[in-house]
């Protein structure tokens, strides 16, 4: 079987893979052996390692493409595990459902979902991704097809969630969709002045908007740290013209540098946070304006230019949430590193479902960084520093680098998960999180 | 509302192209061999706006079934007015060339069962005045080369074919289209390296669809094609033998 050269979103890992493509639900397990085992990839949207399986194979989901049933009356749909959260959108939309639990992109599968719980900007009232997972299938080596449910081999569920594929192969899925009004969403943008001001007004918005999240300005330093703009949201009856999806673009080319560098990015942050001149703005979208700003801009990750990017997400539990978002935020101030895409949002304490779930109490922050070799990874070691003084943890879909003590420490059940994983798979995070232990 | 239907239902452009007609809301009857997939593929149609999506158990090696397949179809969708032929193998070129009995299986499948199932399609649509017979055929089929050619002259029956049948029905108003795909991405070249000339089959299914509502005559898929083919199909014999294509 031909090599090719398999990457991540971050761009920054280009390694070979043997790659099979995967058509069948009902087809058994492949049955290919490798040194480095297999691993289920689905739209390759994480960010790091977590994805890849450098050497070994990779089984790609994206034709596992199927819907297999929707009940428009109930919002109950069950798909394959290939199928996009787009393509999910496009159908149950029109029929006034939605997904209960959406990240900020709609280009990953359903599976992915599952293998890293992702969460979104409810999670203060709806928890991550799973907890809106009524079953699926799982697939392992040995031919066992489990049926995973709460309350149906309830340990490969839990396992499974937020397993990052090591546990088999998610053929398809039945999720739990939510009402909505229409497509259209009301939005209140406020702008704030540092970080203690965010952790008011969030308390105070998270408990009568469904979706809270908070644009940071990470070039901002001492009495403005943490300043940003905070956005509130719930979906609302629609009006025609906030009806219309907004339009597409693309970046055509790989730069061949970095678009995102000190200047750039001073530049940008300060006329974001300008952007409007009132402090509160109240406005009505589409939803993929307000869930998706990105995804309006097909290959974005190209202006990090061929080096790639990081992105560093943790969460700083409650209790110690404000002093260690604030040294976070002071360090990458300082370093003057960082991008315009710095998030901060409150975690509710709705338990995650998964052994691995990343979600828990807290607040989280989310960067990105151009790949800048050893000086990020200073930056990074400090950043490190301070989640683990905090006792927080960082979330494996974005990661590319963490130390594997700090993964051991933030994860403090990988030691139960290592009974599930499936003897055919692994991955080059897990083989990086667990080689020096 | 549109009443189609796909014979070859589970390849995967006619998969795709069996998403956009769900999309719009049409009756879709699917044949094919493999009918757990074909059930598979209907239940997703369904959830994907389909009005209805029947399955249809169909061997198009089994000539004297096709005639039920027509009637059968006609009468769960209510009436037919559009046919898409998909069906087809890439044949093992150097298998081909050690027997004569592959070569000739190979010939009925891609070929022979065409034109038959064509031919039935084409007595109900003249009668009727009405509807749009679309085949897929390939590039393959417009000039012999080494490695392929069983292939190819199966899909130059399928292309001629329908060629002159699309001058016999002009006048009763029943469209006749060819479709030439050049290189898909699907499971049947899953063996192939692929290269810039590869496109994947939802593309090529928008220009079936495309095709399909324009009454297109011959569409090559994607169209840089047709003037690639029209070099191919220019050379003179003395130098193109020497060719290893």
């Amino acid at each position: 079987m031909a090599s090719q050269v398999m990457t991540s979103w971050g761009n920054v890992i280009r390694t070979p893979h043997v790659v099979v493509q995967l058509t069948d639900r009902l087809a058994p397990f492949p049955d290919v052996r490798n040194r480095n085992g297999v691993l289920p990839f689905g739209n390759g949207r994480s960010y790091g390692d977590s994805c890849l399986n450098t050497g070994g194979v990779l089984l790609r989901t994206l034709c596992l493409d199927k819907f297999i049933a929707f009940d428009p009356t109930n919002g109950v749909m069950a798909c394959e595990t290939g199928v996009k959260l787009s393509d999910i959108l496009r159908i149950a939309v029109p029929h006034g459902w939605f997904l209960a639990v959406t990240p900020g992109t709609r280009f990953i599968t359903i599976g992915g979902a599952i293998a890293n719980d992702v969460h979104g900007k409810n999670h203060h009232v709806a928890g991550t991704f799973s907890r809106h997972l009524r079953r699926f299938e799982l697939l392992r080596s040995n031919g066992e097809r489990l049926l995973c449910a709460p309350d149906q081999n309830a340990q490969w569920f839990a396992a499974t969630i937020g397993g990052l594929g090591l546990t088999g192969l998610i053929t398809w899925a039945e999720i739990q969709l939510r009402r909505i009004p229409g497509p259209s969403m009301a939005v209140e943008t406020i702008r704030y002045e540092n970080l203690g001001e965010f952790m008011t007004l969030c308390a105070e918005s998270d408990l009568d908007y469904e979706y809270t999240v908070a644009w940071v300005d990470c070039m901002a330093g001492g009495a403005r740290l943490g300043r940003g703009l905070l956005q509130r949201a719930r979906h609302a009856p629609g009006s025609k013209a906030a009806a219309r999806a907004p339009r597409s673009l693309s970046v055509p080319l790989m730069p061949p540098c970095s678009l995102i560098n000190n200047t750039s990015l001073r530049l940008f942050n300060t006329a974001v946070y300008h952007r409007q001149r009132r402090a509160r703005v109240q406005t009505q979208v589409h939803y993929e304006s307000f869930f998706y700003p990105l995804d309006g801009i097909r290959n974005l990750n190209r202006i990090y230019g061929p080096r790639g990017m990081y992105q560093y997400q943790c969460v700083i539990p409650r209790g110690a949430d404000q002093d260690g978002i604030a040294a976070l935020l002071a360090a990458i101030a300082r370093s003057g590193l960082g991008s315009f895409l710095a998030v901060l949002k409150c975690f509710g304490d709705s338990p995650s479902v998964g052994l691995l779930s990343f979600p828990r109490p807290g607040v989280t922050l989310a960067l990105d960084f151009p790949n800048r070799g050893e000086r990020l990874e200073r930056l990074l070691r400090t950043l490190d520093g301070i989640v683990a003084a905090a006792g927080g943890r960082i979330y494996p879909a974005k990661d590319g680098r963490m130390p594997g003590s700090l993964f051991r420490s933030g994860f403090p059940q990988w030691e139960r998960f290592t009974d599930f994983i499936d003897p055919a798979c692994s991955s080059d995070f897990w083989r990086r999180v667990m080689r020096d232990r | 509302m549109k009443k189609v239907l796909i014979v070859g239902a589970g390849s995967a452009i006619a998969q795709a192209v069996g998403r956009i007609f769900a999309a719009r809301g049409a009756a879709l009857c699917l044949a094919g061999r493999n009918t757990p997939v074909l059930e598979a593929i209907a239940a997703d149609l369904r959830v994907r706006g389909a009005q209805l999506v029947h399955v249809e158990n169909f061997d198009a090696n089994a000539l004297a079934t096709h005639a039920q397949l027509l009637v059968g179809s006609e009468l769960l969708l209510g009436g037919l007015d559009t046919v898409l032929i998909a069906h087809g193998t890439l044949s093992d070129q150097q298998s081909c060339e050690n027997s004569a009995e592959l070569t000739v299986r190979e010939l009925t499948t891609n070929g022979v069962s065409v034109v038959a199932l064509v031919t039935l399609v084409a007595q109900r649509f003249e009668c009727r005045r009405a509807g749009t017979i679309a085949v897929i055929s390939s590039v393959a089929g417009d000039r012999g080369r080494r490695s392929n050619y069983v292939y190819g002259s199966a899909k130059a029956l399928v292309s001629t074919f329908l060629s002159g049948l699309r001058q016999r029905l002009r006048d009763s108003g029943v469209a006749v289209i060819t479709i030439k795909p050049g290189f898909v991405d699907t499971p049947m070249t899953a063996a192939f390296p692929k290269g810039p000339l590869w496109v994947s089959p939802q593309r090529v299914a928008q220009g079936i669809v495309r095709s399909i509502d324009r009454s297109a005559a011959v569409t090559y898929l994607p169209r840089f094609w047709r003037p690639i083919m029209f070099i191919v199909r220019a050379i003179p014999e003395t130098i193109f033998q020497r060719l290893k294509l």
